[in-house]
């Protein structure tokens, strides 16, 4: 275990010293000011428009984080030939797997965690009030599918030839489930059969992404969601996670590491 | 020969940015169609700004619902058109958006399920002064696309119903310098001016304006809707009558049936008006305008 713990470490340090989070901090905290800043009809009091253009931007920044360091974390250490001392530490592969995903979800969470607290002290101060418990459940199933992202481009990171066509097309891959997921059984029903088993087929097997994005429930203040259906949800989230590891471990297994 | 040094040479080419900036500003121009007064939406996305101007206003409308909205995947069995972001409850436009927003349906599979628990499944509208959160999202489509005049007649209704009636004259009146013939942003004004001016004669001005404007774009066949016909001949009849014009109360009446829905309650007040016209006196009958 403190074999992974010194690989996450590792990870995490690494993402501290790059400037990636630093600049979408940046970008993000300067759009959503900008925006809260300016006046519509005299109207100082609206404040949806802000949440909603904040967490739109929390949520690409944390994808842009999670998939640009992972990406680039087994493929780099190939290419400067560090993986060659580390395995031979000794450190068995899936502990390099199992190390690379802790860090690159732990510094995601990290991130997350500045993100809404920024997002909650400027809905706060506009608002007038502090639904904490709403925020921690959408950093938690936001952090949870993060997860999931981790774990399919660290899978990817061993497909794909580099890390740019591995980031490329996780993003696709993620975006598309974001965006189409929840409606694939309707696309699927209006198809003839057999492209009908096929689609519907897809729409039970992908991760369903797009139920962490709780966004609306933020934006337009409605209740908190069940207890029970966070918990099954991170259940979910933990079962892809470990699928995607496993089939990461599989193919790293029996990898030959020189380029 | 002396050497000429790299800060020299640094500084005279900045001289010289500087002096041709000087000569060239004027001519700029008139190089490029672009205003002086454009604003920063119109420089950096030029025409293609219009693409997004739905989009922003179609967000006004999720923001009305407090997110519960249906996807393009639902529209089919959903509310269609902009009618329901401006109708009173117990309109014919309010019942009918009411039944349409339960695209939802019962769930087909766990997924589907499960994933309900996690979205805005319950269909609202915003209220308690809290409509305001859908006028950044107007404000900026209508920057979008200025031609869009759902935007303005809208936005208007609602800065209207949250006392900010001089935004909302303001607002219209930008919309109606960017759209002369709109006949839906006149009627929206002249309903200012009668409700909260209490400005008759500036209403009548404005709505007679109005019926010309869709009189001149039916003219033109441009086919616009006949509920703008009916809901400015039916408002400037209930002003005139208001007025003692009963004569042409009753014209605008008889012309709003042709647009109705329900011409048989228009018939019927037409009656009403007739028996009152004909029951007074010759003499005090004021002379139709």
């Amino acid at each position: 275990m403190n074999t992974i713990f010194a690989l996450t470490s590792v990870v995490i340090k690494e993402l501290c010293r790059r400037k990636d989070f630093y600049v979408l901090f940046f970008l993000t905290a300067v759009l959503t000011l900008l925006m809260g800043s300016v006046n519509f009809f005299e109207d100082t009091r609206a404040v949806r428009y802000v949440k909603e253009i904040a967490l739109l931007l929390i949520w690409v920044s944390a994808l842009v984080i999670a998939i640009a360091t992972t990406a680039r974390q087994i493929p780099a250490e190939r290419e400067n030939r560090t993986i060659f001392p580390l395995l031979a530490k000794p450190v068995t592969r899936a502990q390099v797997i199992l190390g690379k995903f802790l860090g690159c979800w732990l510094a995601c969470g990290l991130a997350l965690v500045v993100f809404y607290l920024f997002f909650g002290v400027v809905s706060g101060s506009r608002e007038h009030s502090w639904p904490v418990l709403n925020l921690v459940q959408a950093l938690w199933l936001q952090w949870a599918m993060l997860g999931i992202v981790v774990a399919l481009v660290l899978l990817g990171s061993l497909v794909f030839a580099a890390p740019s066509s591995n980031a490329t097309i996780c993003f696709i891959v993620v975006l598309g489930i974001l965006l189409l997921g929840r409606h694939l059984n309707q696309v699927a029903l209006q198809q003839p059969e057999p492209l009908r088993s096929i689609v519907y087929g897809l729409y039970f097997l992908i991760p369903h992404l797009e139920w962490y994005d709780v966004r609306d429930i933020i934006i337009y203040d409605h209740n908190l969601i069940g207890w029970l259906d966070c918990a099954l949800a991170t259940l979910y989230a933990a079962v892809y996670a470990a699928l995607l590891l496993f089939g990461a471990w599989l193919l790293f297994r029996r990898k030959a590491l020189h380029l | 020969m002396k050497r000429i040094g790299p800060y020299l040479i640094l500084c005279l080419l900045a001289a010289a940015c500087f002096s041709l900036a000087t000569i060239l500003q004027q001519r700029a121009y008139g190089w490029s169609k672009r205003a002086q007064t454009d604003n920063i939406l119109k420089v950096l996305l030029g025409d293609g700004r219009r693409l997004f101007a739905n989009h922003f206003f179609i967000q006004a409308d999720v923001s009305f619902h407090s997110g519960y909205y249906p996807s393009i995947f639902d529209q089919a069995r959903a509310a269609q058109g902009t009618r329901h972001l401006t109708a009173e409850e117990g309109d014919a436009a309010h019942e009918e958006h009411e039944k349409s927003m339960g695209f939802l349906g019962p769930p087909r599979d766990w997924i589907e399920r499960f994933g309900r628990h996690f979205i805005v499944n319950e269909h609202t509208h915003l209220e308690g002064n809290k409509e305001r959160e859908i006028l950044p999202w107007l404000r900026i489509s209508a920057e979008l696309d200025p031609q869009k005049v759902e935007t303005y007649t809208v936005a208007a209704f609602w800065l209207h119903k949250l006392n900010k009636a001089s935004e909302a004259e303001d607002f219209l009146r930008e919309g109606l310098r960017n759209n002369p013939d709109s006949h839906e942003i006149l009627f929206e004004l002249g309903r200012l001016y009668a409700d909260y001016h209490h400005d008759p004669a500036r209403a009548r001005k404005v709505w007679e304006l109005g019926l010309r404007k869709w009189a001149e774009q039916e003219a033109a066949g441009k086919k616009p809707e006949l509920f703008h016909l009916d809901q400015l001949a039916v408002h400037l009849s209930r002003l005139e009558e208001k007025e003692g014009n009963l004569a042409r109360a009753i014209e605008l009446l008889q012309l709003a049936t042709k647009a109705s829905p329900h011409p048989e309650a228009l018939q019927r007040q037409i009656k009403e008006l007739e028996e009152q016209l004909a029951a007074r006196p010759p003499a005090a009958t004021p002379q139709a305008r």
